[in-house]
């Protein structure tokens, strides 16, 4: 195990860059999840209201 | 409101395919790390810094890729004027501009140990780097012009000028780091690559297209939502009191 | 048929109304050639005044410098003909939206490029730039600098309707200069190398006409986009 997180002594640099991308990616999707679901009410609410104004 | 009629019609297909793109991209994910990490051979140069290769070549490719996802939404949206276009071009700059990073840093990660620096301004690097400003430029012209309609249209017309200088960007740099420097830069595409690495790189490879789908019809749906609140909103502004 | 006739007469006075508006008081050009004087001036402060680094660096400080001077100017390029409604005469005249882009540009390059490709070889000399360059450094930014108009126009024109859209322009245009800044720095270095300059000069005039054509379409698009 300590010989595989030591990747021949490239550890830091290739768990930097696996680590990193994980990061950014994960950051993105759920982000953009979490606006997606924000307009989701958004407009939900919206579309009540008008039914409410008709 | 018939333009909601095109938007409804995407969203059901978005939601179609969702699942199955969600569901390909946890497949190959798992696949693809399997492979990277526990069934392809360390390279009988690079040890085990190779194994960056996975993750950063398929950053790469998809770097481009959303960008040709990104130009032809601006041609469709400016020559058909296809609302949904715009709309396109918008979400997928976000998710080009996180792969071009990518690719850029794991890049820098992996030149470290084999280059012995993070950076060279050899061809390749430039000209991502200058793809990584376009996307920038791309989404602060949307940011900058607050009517949506022609902030999208000249951030297309930017996309489009920068399809045609990529190439030419691409071409001159490569000419200038070959003037500059001689050939110490190690070039990736030197050794052709074995079977028991590409198996890994084109598992990776795939799991970012499916990532790149999923996020980017979230995307294209959370871009509808707000173009439809936009239009909500100037509704409820400009009808007269009770006219709905 | 009487439209084309009184467009190349309108576009000629269209290029000289700016061409003296660039020159007269307020006017961009005497800023533009002070900047890349001024600017210039500072790397002996920042490098050190070393003759022989200075040659080493003659000609990309040069062309940068020329560069940012050009690119200065521009940023206003539509803009105060778009803030006093004259614009929106313009687009109805007989020139359209490519002949007033194409005005905009050769008057630009007219009043404010030209003299700075004839100003560089003095600021080759405060860089102490070897004797057989000068000819290939005033050529290379004769043959390029057209390049840099055009392409700076579509990032005028995109960024016109932006208020304070000076800091994006450069934010836009900036990568688009790239290929431009290789080859014709390249020209130069191969001058003073006593290489040939010649495919680095064929290769910027090719990067020129390239701007040529999608500078004024994008341009014209830009604009009519603005307008709307």
């Amino acid at each position: 195990m300590a010989e595989f997180l030591s990747m021949g002594g490239y550890a830091s640099f290739v768990w930097t860059a696996y680590g990193t991308s994980a990061a950014a990616l994960v950051w993105l999707a759920v982000s953009s999840r979490k606006q997606l679901k924000e307009t989701n009410e958004a407009v939900e609410a919206a579309r009540a209201r008008r039914r409410g104004d008709s | 409101m018939h333009r909601f009629a095109n938007p409804a019609q995407f969203n059901r297909l978005a939601d179609a395919i969702l699942p199955w793109a969600t569901g390909a991209f946890v497949l190959l994910l798992g696949a693809g790390l399997y492979y990277a990490f526990f069934d392809s051979p360390p390279d009988y140069q690079q040890g085990e810094s190779v194994r960056v290769m996975y993750i950063h070549v398929p950053a790469a490719w998809m770097a481009m890729f959303t960008y040709m996802v990104m130009a032809v939404a601006s041609f469709t949206a400016l020559v058909w004027r296809h609302p949904l276009a715009l709309l396109a071009g918008r979400a997928a700059a976000p998710i080009g501009a996180v792969f071009t990073a990518l690719a850029l840093i794991t890049g820098m990660l992996w030149g470290k140990p084999m280059w012995g620096t993070y950076w060279v301004w050899d061809g390749r690097l430039t000209s991502v780097l200058v793809l990584l400003f376009l996307y920038l430029g791309y989404m602060a012209l949307w940011q900058a012009i607050d009517e949506e309609e022609k902030a999208g249209r000249a951030a297309s017309i930017l996309a489009l000028v920068g399809v045609v200088n990529i190439p030419i960007i691409k071409f001159s740099v490569d000419w200038w780091s070959t003037l500059h420097q001689p050939a110490s830069v190690m070039r990736l595409d030197g050794p052709t690559i074995d079977g028991s690495m590409l198996m890994p790189l084109l598992l990776m490879a795939g799991a970012y297209q499916a990532y790149f789908a999923v996020v980017f019809l979230w995307r294209m749906k959370l871009e509808i939502n707000r173009r439809k609140l936009a239009v909500a909103r100037q509704v409820s502004m400009h009808a007269p009191v009770g006219a709905e | 048929m009487s439209a084309e006739v009184k467009s190349i007469p309108m576009f000629m006075a269209l290029v000289r109304r700016d061409v003296k508006l660039a020159w007269s008081q307020g006017g961009g050009a005497m800023l533009a050639l002070g900047f890349f004087f001024v600017a210039v001036s500072l790397f002996p402060f920042g490098v050190g005044p070393a003759p022989q680094v200075l040659a080493r660096i003659a000609p990309g400080v040069i062309w940068v410098v020329a560069l940012l001077a050009a690119v200065i100017s521009l940023d206003r390029l539509y803009q105060a003909d778009y803030e006093d409604g004259s614009l929106d005469d313009l687009m109805l005249s007989p020139i359209g939206p490519i002949g007033i882009s194409a005005a905009k540009v050769l008057a630009h390059w007219l009043s404010t490029t030209l003299p700075l490709a004839l100003l560089a070889p003095a600021m080759g000399v405060l860089m102490n730039l070897p004797d057989q360059a000068y000819g290939t450094l005033i050529l290379s930014l004769l043959v390029g600098t057209p390049a840099l108009s055009l392409i700076g126009s579509v990032g005028a024109a995109l960024t016109v309707a932006v208020r304070r859209g000076g800091v994006l322009m450069l934010l836009l245009i900036l990568p688009l200069y790239v290929p431009t800044l290789i080859f014709g720095v390249g020209a130069v270095d191969a001058a003073m190398s006593l290489t040939d300059p010649l495919p680095h000069m064929a290769l910027l005039a090719a990067t020129t006409l390239i701007a040529l054509v999608v500078g004024l379409f994008a341009s014209a698009a830009a604009l009519k986009l603005a307008l709307e």
